[in-house]
């Protein structure tokens, strides 16, 4: 094992390994700044490796420890940095008891107690195991080290580690400070989901709130009440009813005496957005426009008056609201519409706001088509966004998604909305997408996929598990003829009841996205990313 | 602010005039606590800090709110005689995620048990009965009359109908004269003198007024019995409802995914601005204390409620008494030896003298009770005083009557200055 091996160096060959320990902390200071971070990571890192060889008692051989190590690791850390990790702790490790001791004086003695201690324990196991793999293994790992050591530590989202009781009492903490009640969640989970938060409606989010509510703005109150009853659903929806809240707010907000409002008005965001997220997950959307907003606060100049302040930023929300959204739908129609040709069937998903609007468009600019309207359970969007097509004198059929593979002979494109587009070119969407997506290809028909640029996001998923949204359980319960066969659920130990709100479909099967700044493949998001960072 | 509390004290107890006539109602002892203090303790416990209450003079009914304070925001009004453990954000929720305009509170009416004493026979139960009319869901309130506006039948409008095909009508359900109203309906108040009561006039109208056809400011076709000033009032209505929903509302509702109702073409709501909900209570205490027998039951029920210990601390107690699990003493009292008292209230500061025999009673506050007193189902107002010996079943002794002493009274109600004897 690397770790005892590293630890074996020490009390072996003890002075050279101190030479080198003293040369990288003389290094650690030089850099400075950058490294004070290095050196909290390695003292993480040591601590988990120091509890990790309390429970190893026996030698098993050294790769499949390194490999457990690299394991260990990995889901605190992405993917691509394990294999050099599977090196970096060892001499990270050993370093890390001395710069510690250089750099911060009150850790000291405990360092120093900790050194003592593995040496202790080193004696030991070294009287257990062979050296000869311990020397090699260093050897090797040295050179290793430097460039790794500075790799950052990646922290995961709070929302998707909830079998973590430790991430969950760090955001109980968090939600104590900010006054923001805790939503506990309901029901069993299925296994696979079980990092994921699961609310029931029956339990609002507003139960400990006060009434009138005085800690946290009505406008949110209401507004997070919406989200988690669905009256508010969609992402244009939600994100255009979140900047109407922020507006709201900005209108009733004073700036206390002695506090800026560029950095006290985001300080009172943040118990607003800890509410919302725990009435429902925010959508990636809604966690642009945040950052948007949050950022425009931020440039306030400080000698701006309040009065003035204020209106800037209300009419930066409605220059956001109608460029990328409003506008935007606009564009994306533009194109959307030169795709339409007449005598075409188009095959729609659920109810996305932005493919209806391109519909109605086509459909008042005299194109002649027909529409397939593509619904499934639990939610049934397709019957709204059915209604408003044949309101609006569109030819529709109405199917549900276990029809579609008898359905999509018929179909010349299918039109699908997104809710969010990753950095890897996947598109997330409502829970069903994929399999649309993935029977269209099978057929040879077109998929397109409509999308506002300020719905990408930097996040790359590739499986549907890793971050997804759980709804309410009991909406998959159905009564026929006063009959409820689900009701009881909860007693049945074997069973649990799985309501996924989206999923992911790989760019292989979508075939054009049609955005704003134009109609690009799949793989361009990245692109467009980079391209709206460089703006901004 | 998102909500005043306004609480309305008023009101004369008509329908208890023996219990009321010297006692203002608010301030009658339910459990040893005043009336007033529940529906003040429930707003305290949800987060309410600052109380409007309204006093005004003594009207039948619920009385209209003079209203040159609170016009600033939206308002909760509740009435003091409510007695209720409901989870009040259940009624506010429904304001708030609807942006509604109205929004109650209703309950299973409860049969009382109790016997109450001055009754001659069975009163009738179905008198003056409420019809309200729900939708599917059992939120949206469709329709509510009252028995007595009814002259013949049940008319239901057919523009209800098509909107909502499905409505479930329920009688039984007391309602708890819980509202959330909106700011814009308190400016109509303001404007429109001749609304007098809530309960009454407000709440019917503003249930009908959902489905009334969206008006043009100068062809009002519909209530052409409401005179001309009430017209301009509708349209105030309209006017100040519909400035408030802002474009960007709007937008997002347009681009949500969400209808309230399916099987039509019509959008979310149907397009209405005007929104009324109840919330209706399955399980849970809700008492509205406006009769004699709501009165009693009222007493019988409350203290269970509340951890306080049965005997108040001050309350002089003598050993030999016998004071039973489900009674509660006030404080300052006095019971000497050989009482007994079963699930009985007594008020604060009364005196119970010896070989008093005290059942399903309530004693208000300042009783005196000579000894060899049988007191059996009644109820004994503040300040009375029961001579020697009395035997009293299911009575009522207004507030400050003395009773003679060896008196046998039965299913009497006992007020006013031509009972009083003098000893």
């Amino acid at each position: 094992m690397a770790d005892s091996d590293g630890r074996q160096v020490v009390s072996i060959n003890h002075s050279t390994e101190e030479d080198v320990k003293l040369q990288e902390v003389v290094q650690a200071k030089c850099e400075g700044k950058e490294l004070t971070k290095e050196e909290k990571q390695r003292l993480r890192k040591e601590k988990k490796q120091h509890k990790k060889n309390k429970k190893d008692d026996r030698g098993p051989p050294e790769k499949e420890k390194e490999k457990e190590k690299a394991s260990v690791l990995a889901p605190s850390k992405p993917a691509t940095q394990s294999p050099a990790h599977k090196a970096a702790p060892v001499p990270v490790n050993a370093s890390a008891s001395e710069s510690p001791v250089a750099a911060e004086k009150p850790a000291k003695s405990k360092a120093e107690q900790r050194a003592e201690r593995r040496a202790r324990q080193d004696t030991e196991r070294a009287s257990k195991q062979g050296k000869k793999e311990g020397g090699q293994q260093s050897a090797s790992s040295k050179p290793k080290a430097t460039p790794n050591e500075l790799q950052p530590v990646k922290r995961l989202p709070e929302h998707i580690q909830v079998d973590d009781p430790a991430a969950l009492k760090k955001l109980a903490k968090k939600l104590e400070r900010q006054q923001v009640p805790l939503r506990s969640d309901y029901g069993y989970k299925v296994s696979l989901f079980s990092h994921l938060h699961q609310y029931s409606r029956k339990n609002p989010p507003t139960q400990q709130i006060s009434i009138p509510a005085t800690v946290i703005h009505p406008s949110i109150v209401r507004l997070g009440l919406q989200y988690s009853q669905g009256i508010i659903a969609g992402s244009n929806a939600r994100s255009v009813a979140l900047l109407h809240a922020f507006k709201q707010v900005i209108q009733d907000y004073s700036t206390p005496p002695n506090e800026e409002l560029s950095r006290d008005l985001v300080n009172k965001l943040s118990p607003y957005i800890s509410f919302l997220s725990q009435c429902r997950p925010l959508s990636a959307s809604m966690g642009n426009a945040i950052k948007y907003i949050k950022k425009e606060i931020s440039n306030i100049p400080s000698q701006c008056k309040e009065e003035e302040a204020k209106r800037r930023l209300q009419e930066c929300i409605d220059s956001y609201i109608n460029e990328k959204i409003i506008l935007a739908s606009e564009a994306i129609s533009k194109y959307a519409i030169e795709k339409i040709s007449d005598g075409d069937v188009i095959l729609v998903y659920g109810c996305s706001s932005l493919v209806n609007h391109i519909l109605c468009e086509a459909f008042e600019k005299q194109r002649k088509f027909r529409v397939i309207v593509v619904d499934s359970r639990p939610r049934l969007e397709g019957r709204e966004a059915l209604r408003r097509l044949v309101k609006k004198g569109i030819r529709c059929t109405y199917v549900l998604i276990s029809a579609l593979s008898y359905i999509l002979p018929e179909v010349s494109k299918v039109f699908l909305g997104a809710h969010a587009l990753l950095a890897n070119g996947y598109v997330m969407s409502r829970v069903g997408t994929s399999q649309i997506a993935l029977v269209a290809k099978a057929y040879n028909v077109p998929v397109l996929v409509c999308c506002e640029t300020y719905k990408f996001c930097e996040r790359v998923q590739t499986d549907s598990f890793e971050s997804n949204e759980l709804d309410d359980p009991d909406d998959l319960i159905v009564t026929r003829n006063g009959k409820t066969h689900l009701e009881n659920w909860q007693t049945v130990k074997s069973l649990g009841l799985l309501n996924l709100v989206y999923d992911v479909t790989p760019p292989d099967f979508v075939d054009l996205v049609i955005t704003d700044l134009g109609m690009i493949p799949c793989t361009s998001v990245p692109v467009v990313l980079r391209v709206k960072n460089v703006d901004q | 602010m998102e909500l005043q509390a306004v609480l309305m004290a008023a009101g004369g107890g008509s329908r208890m005039m023996d219990l009321t006539y010297n006692t203002p109602k608010p301030l009658l002892p339910v459990g040893n606590r005043p009336l007033i203090w529940y529906p003040l303790n429930l707003l305290e416990r949800v987060g309410f800090e600052g109380k409007h209450s309204v006093i005004s003079e003594n009207k039948p009914s619920k009385v209209s709110l003079k209203v040159k304070m609170i016009s600033t925001t939206d308002i909760l009004v509740v009435s003091c005689d409510l007695i209720t453990d409901v989870a009040l954000h259940e009624v506010v929720d429904l304001f708030r995620a609807h942006n509604a305009t109205l929004s109650m509170l209703m309950s299973k009416v409860h049969e009382f048990t109790e016997t109450v004493p001055g009754q001659k026979g069975k009163k009738k139960a179905g008198e003056q009965r409420d019809f309200v009319g729900v939708d599917v869901t059992g939120k949206r309130l469709l329709f509510m009359a009252n028995e007595a506006d009814l002259e013949e039948g049940l008319v239901l409008r057919k523009s209800i109908m098509r909107k909502h095909p499905r409505m479930l009508i329920k009688t039984g359900l007391l309602d708890a004269h819980l509202y959330c109203l909106k700011r814009s309906v308190v400016d109509f108040l303001v404007h429109n003198k001749s609304v007098t009561s809530i309960r009454g006039e407000l709440v019917p109208y503003l249930v009908r007024k959902q489905f009334s056809k969206s008006l043009n400011s100068k062809n009002a076709t519909e209530d052409t019995e409401k005179n001309q000033k009430q017209q301009d009032a509708h349209h105030n209505l309209e006017l100040l409802s519909t400035s408030k929903e802002e474009a960007l509302l709007q937008l997002a509702r347009e681009r949500s995914c969400w209808n309230d109702h399916r099987g039509d073409m019509s959008e979310a709501y149907h397009g209405g601005k005007l929104r009324c909900y109840v919330h209706i209570m399955e399980e849970g205490m809700c008492y509205r204390v406006n009769t004699l027998a709501a009165y009693i039951e009222a007493n019988r029920v409350v203290p269970k409620l509340f951890e306080d210990p049965p005997i108040h601390p001050t309350a002089v107690v003598s050993e030999r008494s016998l004071v039973g699990s489900d009674s509660i003493i006030g404080p300052i009292c006095q019971i000497s030896e050989k009482t007994s008292i079963k699930r009985s209230n007594v008020g604060t500061s009364s005196t119970i003298k010896e070989k008093v025999k005290i059942t399903n009673s309530i004693i208000m506050n300042g009783v005196t009770i000579e000894e060899g007193c049988n007191i059996q189902g009644s109820v004994i107002c503040n300040n009375a005083v029961i001579g020697r010996g009395a035997d009293m079943k299911y009575c009522l002794v207004g507030s400050g009557q003395r009773i003679e002493p060896e008196a046998e009274r039965t299913n009497e109600v006992i007020v006013g200055s031509d009972q009083l004897m003098e000893i």
